[in-house]
C-alpha cells in the first residue's frame, strides 16, 4: 500500500520518531535477545570443548601472550557422521514428515474446497468446527488416541463388533498409530491456510472453464490447483517443517522402533547428558529445514495478504 | 459443474474429517467417567476420577503455576505482538523489517525442541556470567512469551491491516499526536483480535509441554509436563478427567461469546436504528 499522505503529515510523523522507535526497537531487540542469542550460543556449545572439570565449556576465543586463540571443536559433528543411526534418523524424521505432509494435503485439501464452497450460512460454524480443537489441549488430544487405539481400545471393540476381524490388531505404537497422531496434531494446519486461499478463488473462473469444455477434472487440476498454490505451499510446510522434530507425537504414539530426531536430540540431553552432541544434532536439524523456512517466510506474507 | 452433484462426496468427506477430529475427544470424556482401573473397559458411569483428580497434589500446585505463566504470557504476548505487528503493517520502510518478519515467522514454524535446547543453554549461559535466572518460573515465562509473541503479531497484524487506515489519517489531519492516534483510534478498532490472541495465547502457554520440560526447575513443573510424564507411562484416567475438564471449558466458552456477540450485534443495531430515528427527527424538525 502506498503510503500518499500531504506533507505535513509527514513532518509530523517524523517529529514523532521517538514513538516510531520504540514500536520497532521493543520487540527487535526482544526477538534479538531470546531467539537470536540462543541460537547462537546454540552454535557456539556444539563447537566447544568441555573443559576439564566436565563442567562448563572452553571459551572458543581467548587470549594468550597477545594472541588471540579461537578454537573450534568439531568433534560433536564427526561424532553424527561417525554413527550411521544418525543419519538414519534425520532420514526417517524427514521421511515420516513428509508423509504427513502428503496425507494432510490429501485429506486436507478436499475437505478446505468443499469448506470454501459450503454454504455461507453454514461456512463460520463450520470453520470454527476445525478450530475448537485447537483450544483444547494438543498433549491430551494426542494422549486421546491411545484410548482408541489400545489393544484394548474402542476401534478394536468396533471392529470385533462388526465381525470384520477375530482377534483385536495390534495398532499402538506401530508405524500406523504415530502416523495416526501427526495427521491429527497437524491437519489444522494445512486446511486453515488452504481455506484462505481457496475461498478467495473466483466461482465465476470455474465457470468459464466449463463454459470453454474443460471438464470437472480439468478444471480442478489447471484452474484450481494452480490458484490455491500459495496456500499448498504454505500448509505444506507449517506441517512439514515442525513435523521433522516434533518430540510428543513419537513419544507417545510411535513404539521405540521408529527413528526420530527429536527423541534423539531429548535422549542426549535428558539421558546421556552429552549438551555438545544434543547441540550438535539440534544444529543440523535446523540446516535441514533453513531452506523450507526460507520459502515458508516468503509465502507466509503472500498467504497473509490473500486472507486480509 | 454443477454443485448439486458434488453435494454427497462433500458431505461424506467433511463429516468423516469431522469425525476424525472429534471423536478422540468424545471417547476421553465419556471414559473420564468410567468406572474401571482398566481405562478401556467399561465399568460403569462414576465420578470418582473427578474427586481423586481434585485431591491430586501434583496436578494441582502444577495447574496454579500453569495459570499463572499462562497469565504473564498472554499479557506480554499481545503487548509486544501489537508492537511487532504495528511496525510491520504500519511503517513502509524501517532497518531490519525484513529481519523483525523472519523472527516472527521462525517460532511458528521452528519444532519446539529446538526452541527450547536453545533458551535452556543460552538461561544457563547467562547464569554463569550473571548468577541469574534460576530455572523457574522466569525462564518458563520467556520461553512461552518467545512462542507466543509471533503467534499474537499473526492475529493481529491480519485485523491492523484489514482496518480502515483512513480513520487513522483522519485523526492525524485533525492534530491527534501519534500517540492519541494509536490509543484513541488504533486501539478500540483492533480491540477484538487484542482479546482473540490474548484467549489463543493463554491456552497455547497453558498446553505448552517441550520447553517447559526444558526451562522448569526442580519443584516448579507446569500441568502438561506432569500430564506428559504420565501419559508416557501408559492410559491414565485422571488425564482423561483433565483433558475433559478442558473441553468443558472451551464448550462454556464458545457459548459465552456466542451469546456475547449476539447481544452486541442486537446493540449496535439499536443503536444505529436510534441514530437514524433521531437524525429523522432532526431533517423534519428543521
Amino acid at each position: 500500500m502506498e503510503d500518499v499522505q500531504p506533507p505535513e503529515v509527514h513532518r509530523r510523523r517524523r517529529f514523532f520518531n521517538r514513538g516510531r522507535l520504540a514500536v520497532i526497537a521493543l520487540p527487535q531487540l526482544w526477538f534479538v535477545a531470546f531467539l537470536l542469542a540462543p541460537f547462537l550460543i546454540l552454535l557456539k556449545i556444539s563447537l566447544s570443548a568441555s573443559n576439564e572439570l566436565g563442567v562448563g565449556f572452553e571459551p572458543l576465543a581467548s587470549f594468550q601472550d597477545e594472541v588471540l586463540h579461537i578454537q573450534l571443536r568439531f568433534s560433536a559433528f564427526s561424532a553424527l557422521l561417525r554413527d550411521q543411526l544418525y543419519l538414519l534418523t534425520y532420514l526417517s524424521s524427514i521421511g515420516y514428515a513428509l508423509l504427513t505432509t502428503l496425507l494432510c494435503l490429501v485429506i486436507g485439501y478436499p475437505f478446505a474446497y468443499f469448506l470454501a464452497r459450503s454454504s455461507p450460512g453454514v461456512r463460520p460454524a463450520l470453520l470454527m468446527l476445525v478450530m475448537l480443537p485447537f483450544w483444547t489441549s494438543f498433549l491430551i488430544r494426542i494422549y486421546a488416541w491411545k484410548n482408541l487405539l489400545d489393544i484394548n481400545g474402542l476401534v478394536n471393540q468396533f471392529l470385533l463388533w462388526a465381525g470384520i476381524i477375530d482377534t483385536p490388531l495390534r495398532m499402538m505404537f506401530t508405524t500406523f498409530s504415530f502416523m495416526v497422531g501427526m495427521v491429527y496434531g497437524y491437519i489444522p494446519f494445512m486446511i486453515l491456510p488452504l481455506y484462505a486461499t481457496l475461498v478467495k478463488l473466483d466461482g465465476r473462473l470455474l465457470e468459464a472453464a466449463a463454459d470453454l469444455g474443460a471438464t470437472p477434472l480439468k478444471t480442478f487440476w489447471l484452474v484450481t490447483v494452480p490458484l490455491s498454490r500459495a496456500g499448498i505451499i504454505a500448509g505444506s510446510l507449517l506441517v512439514f517443517i515442525p513435523a521433522v522434530g516434533e518430540y510428543v507425537i513419537p513419544e507417545l504414539l510411535a513404539g521405540p522402533s521408529v527413528l526420530n530426531i527429536g527423541r534423539v536430540m531429548w535422549n542426549e540431553f535428558f539421558l546421556n547428558l552429552d549438551w555438545q552432541r544434543a547441540a550438535a544434532v539440534t544444529i543440523v536439524m535446523v540446516l535441514l529445514i533453513l531452506v523450507p523456512i526460507a520459502i515458508f517466510n516468503r509465502y507466509q506474507t503472500k498467504v497473509m495478504e490473500a486472507a486480509s | 459443474m454443477k454443485p448439486k452433484r458434488l453435494l454427497p462426496l462433500s458431505t461424506l468427506w467433511m463429516a468423516l474429517v469431522y469425525l476424525f477430529l472429534y471423536l478422540p475427544i468424545v471417547v476421553l470424556v465419556v471414559y473420564s467417567f468410567n468406572d474401571s482401573r482398566m481405562v478401556t473397559l467399561w465399568g460403569g458411569w462414576t465420578l470418582r476420577w473427578y474427586a481423586e483428580t481434585m485431591h491430586d497434589e501434583a496436578v494441582l500446585s502444577s495447574l496454579w503455576l500453569s495459570l499463572k505463566v499462562a497469565l504473564v504470557t498472554a499479557s506480554a504476548s499481545i503487548v509486544l505482538g501489537t508492537f511487532a505487528a504495528f511496525a510491520l503493517t504500519r511503517y513502509q520502510r524501517f532497518w531490519g523489517k525484513g529481519l523483525l518478519n523472519l523472527f516472527i515467522n521462525i517460532p511458528l514454524v521452528m519444532p519446539t525442541v529446538v526452541i527450547a535446547l536453545a533458551l535452556l543453554l543460552f538461561f544457563v549461559t547467562v547464569q554463569d556470567v550473571l548468577g541469574f535466572p534460576q530455572k523457574g518460573f522466569f525462564t518458563i515465562f520467556i520461553g512461552h512469551t518467545m512462542m507466543c509473541v509471533s503467534y499474537a503479531a499473526v492475529v493481529i497484524q491480519s485485523r491492523l491491516k484489514e482496518m480502515d487506515r483512513s480513520v487513522e489519517e483522519a485523526a492525524m489531519d485533525l492534530g491527534a499526536r501519534p500517540l492519541q492516534v494509536f490509543m484513541l483510534v488504533t486501539l478500540p478498532a483492533i480491540s477484538q483480535a487484542l482479546v482473540s490472541a490474548w484467549l489463543l495465547t493463554f491456552s497455547l502457554s497453558l498446553d505448552e509441554v517441550v520447553i517447559s520440560a526444558f526451562l522448569s526447575g526442580p519443584g516448579s513443573t507446569t500441568l502438561p509436563v506432569v500430564i506428559f510424564s504420565r501419559a508416557r507411562l501408559g492410559l491414565n484416567p485422571e488425564i482423561n478427567v483433565i483433558g475433559a475438564v478442558t473441553v468443558y471449558l472451551v464448550i462454556v466458552a464458545v457459548v459465552a461469546s456466542s451469546l456475547w456477540m449476539a447481544r452486541r450485534e442486537r446493540r449496535r443495531a439499536q443503536e444505529s436504528a436510534a441514530a437514524y430515528r433521531q437524525e429523522m427527527e432532526l431533517q423534519t424538525g428543521a
